[in-house]
């Protein structure tokens, strides 16, 4: 545990505020830059850039990742990938200033820690997968296409929302 | 700073006016932002998110329809007063089943790991354990996709690809409306989720902060109201925000290409021409240029905004008429759609076949189907066909499709190819 958790961590902020900064901030994006938010693109971008200096055939070879990276292309020069790294240092800076910087495990309380990261690292891995095959996660997909309104978006709002309600009950041990 | 407002109407060409360093600069500050408002609102904390799937804490709904809805009212309150160009802002493509497929793993990845993409990098940032657990296995799951998808599903997830579908297409809705009825629906929501948070949670919340809840739920629905009675700009409309600097580069024929520029650029591999023909369909069944398409001048609005911004940067807009005038209206459309490498063929259908018919019996006296030049030549009305045609024949005629190469043609190029990159998705 750092030192900054010692102090009182401070509430968070009322969602619905919280809701009309992030609305602001995502019609700044539109305003400016003409596209939405995204997280889950650029880390596929930062992974395909290792991936381009370990296996740049393998690369070449495969026709979803060339446009990405083929031949000289640099999977890092691209905008999104700096609104990813800002993503970080944002939820850094509000973690610092509101003393919420601290090496805990968040969990349900009948599981143990590391029950907790195994299914954190599986349920990464159904997000990651599933994130690119709806082309955008609940930010570059949800969020963004649903502000503008694209038909595609809310109904992957609605799957998202099905899926998870799902299997909740399912797994409430994980959370419950 | 005059530079940025001359700019307007958004999205800005920020690395036209920044460099490419600039823009992302601003796409730095704006995940900053985006991040430190995901943290504030307490989407690091992965049981916090998890409690959503429970009903005792509603907090992800909250902020996701809040957030979208303000957003919402915001871009389209921005676009009726002219202040950004919906139909050039991204509206992500709709992909239906890949889409409805990829968002119901997600939701199980979801209940499963307790974040969202975005979340998770917050809680990393924050060193909470499990959002780092969470990030390695997000990135095993996005290596795989990339490593498979070409192998296993690829058909399937480049399926139902309905383009850039909105919900006004779909409802067939002025999106004022749908803006309106969509706040009032989240409003009724965020009700009933605060309803049912209290009964899952034995206790009476919904009362709190109550004043500031009902002045946020009344300021939004003003805004969505006068979102809606104020309607998105018409195309007039549109038109006349650029039509001072427009009109003038049609006034100075800047815009009027002569026919030979226009063959040069048919030939030309390296620029995509699209030929648009806009004249009534019985001339274009007598004659057309090869390859050009018939539109009406009803129908280029729409095809514009779906079709014609999601050409690639090397696209060559020609209208043609017979003479200019509804050649014309076709650009002015097309310019108010914000639709960049567009031109006028100089003198429509007559002018290409005044520069080339004769040529063309010149170079192949053989040709027998030629056009001749009508008799009513110069009783024709203005924007009419000045050539009479033996058959309707559409672009089988050799004037349709020339093959000059022998010949220099003298012309005052005119054609200035703006590479301007449509906005793109995460």
């Amino acid at each position: 545990m750092i030192s900054t958790h010692s102090k009182m961590e401070k509430p968070y902020t009322n969602p619905y505020l919280t809701g009309a900064i992030l609305g602001l901030v995502l019609f700044m994006a539109f305003l400016l830059t003409g596209s939405g938010l995204g997280a889950s693109g650029p880390l596929n971008r930062v992974l395909v850039y290792i991936e381009d200096i370990i296996a740049p055939q393998h690369i070449n070879n495969t026709p979803y990742l060339i446009p990405m990276a083929g031949g000289d292309t640099n999977p890092l020069d691209n905008a999104f990938v700096f609104l990813t790294l800002g993503i970080l240092i944002g939820g850094f800076l509000s973690g610092l200033f509101n003393h919420r910087l601290s090496f805990i495990t968040n969990k349900g309380p009948r599981i143990t820690e590391k029950t907790r990261w195994s299914m954190a690292f599986l349920g990464g891995i159904l997000m990651g997968y599933g994130a690119r095959f709806a082309r955008g996660c609940t930010s570059g997909q949800g969020l963004s296409g649903g502000a503008v309104l694209s038909v595609g978006s809310w109904v992957f709002l609605l799957a998202v929302f099905a899926g998870a309600y799902g299997v909740a009950h399912l797994l409430r041990r994980l959370w419950t | 700073m005059e530079q940025l407002f001359a700019a307007f109407p958004g999205p800005l060409p920020l690395t036209q006016l920044y460099g490419k360093a600039g823009f992302y600069l601003i796409s730095l500050l704006i995940g900053i932002a985006f991040g430190y408002t995901l943290e504030i609102g307490g989407f690091g904390k992965s049981t916090k998110l998890a409690a959503q799937f429970y009903f005792t804490d509603m907090t992800v709904f909250k902020v996701m329809f809040s957030g979208i809805i303000v957003a919402m009212v915001l871009v389209f309150g921005a676009s009726a007063l002219g202040w950004l160009d919906y139909s050039r802002v991204f509206v992500n493509p709709t992909y239906l089943w890949p889409g409805v497929v990829g968002g119901l793993i997600m939701g199980v990845g979801f209940v499963v790991g307790g974040f969202c993409p975005g979340t998770s990098l917050v809680a990393l940032a924050t060193f909470k354990k499990d959002g780092i657990a969470f990030v390695l296995g997000l990135s095993v799951g996005i290596f795989l996709f990339g490593e498979n998808i070409d192998a296993l599903f690829s058909r399937f997830w480049n399926s139902s690809n309905l383009g850039r579908l909105t919900l006004m297409d779909l409802f067939q809705l002025p999106a004022g409306v749908l803006v309106f009825f969509i706040v009032m629906m989240a409003l009724a929501l965020f009700w009933l989720v605060e309803y049912v948070e209290d009964q899952v949670n034995g206790r009476q919340d919904r009362s709190k902060q109550l004043k500031g809840k009902l002045v946020g739920a009344a300021a939004i629905s003003l805004v969505a109201l006068f979102v809606m009675m104020k309607g998105q700009p018409t195309v007039a409309d549109k038109w006349q925000l650029i039509a001072d600097g427009e009109q003038k580069r049609l006034d100075q024929r800047d815009v009027q290409i002569a026919p030979a520029e226009m063959l040069e650029f048919i030939e030309n591999d390296l620029v995509r021409t699209r030929l648009i023909d806009v004249r009534e369909e019985s001339d274009f069944n007598l004659f057309h240029i090869i390859d050009a398409e018939r539109i009406e001048l009803a129908q280029l609005p729409r095809l514009a905004e779906k079709e014609y911004l999601q050409e690639p940067a090397n696209t060559l807009f020609i209208v043609m008429s017979n003479d200019e005038s509804a050649a014309t209206e076709a650009w002015k459309i097309l310019r108010a759609q914000s639709i960049e490498n567009v031109y006028i063929l100089e003198n429509g259908i007559n002018g290409w076949l005044d520069t080339f018919s004769e040529l063309i019996i010149e170079s192949d006296p053989l040709s027998g189907d030629l056009p001749v030049p009508s008799k009513r030549l110069t009783s024709v009305e203005d924007d009419g066909l000045r050539y009479v045609f033996p058959a309707a024949l559409g672009s089988n005629y050799s004037v349709s499709d020339p093959d000059l190469h022998e010949y220099e043609f003298e012309f005052t190029p005119k054609v200035k190819m703006k590479v301007k990159k449509a906005a793109g998705g995460g």
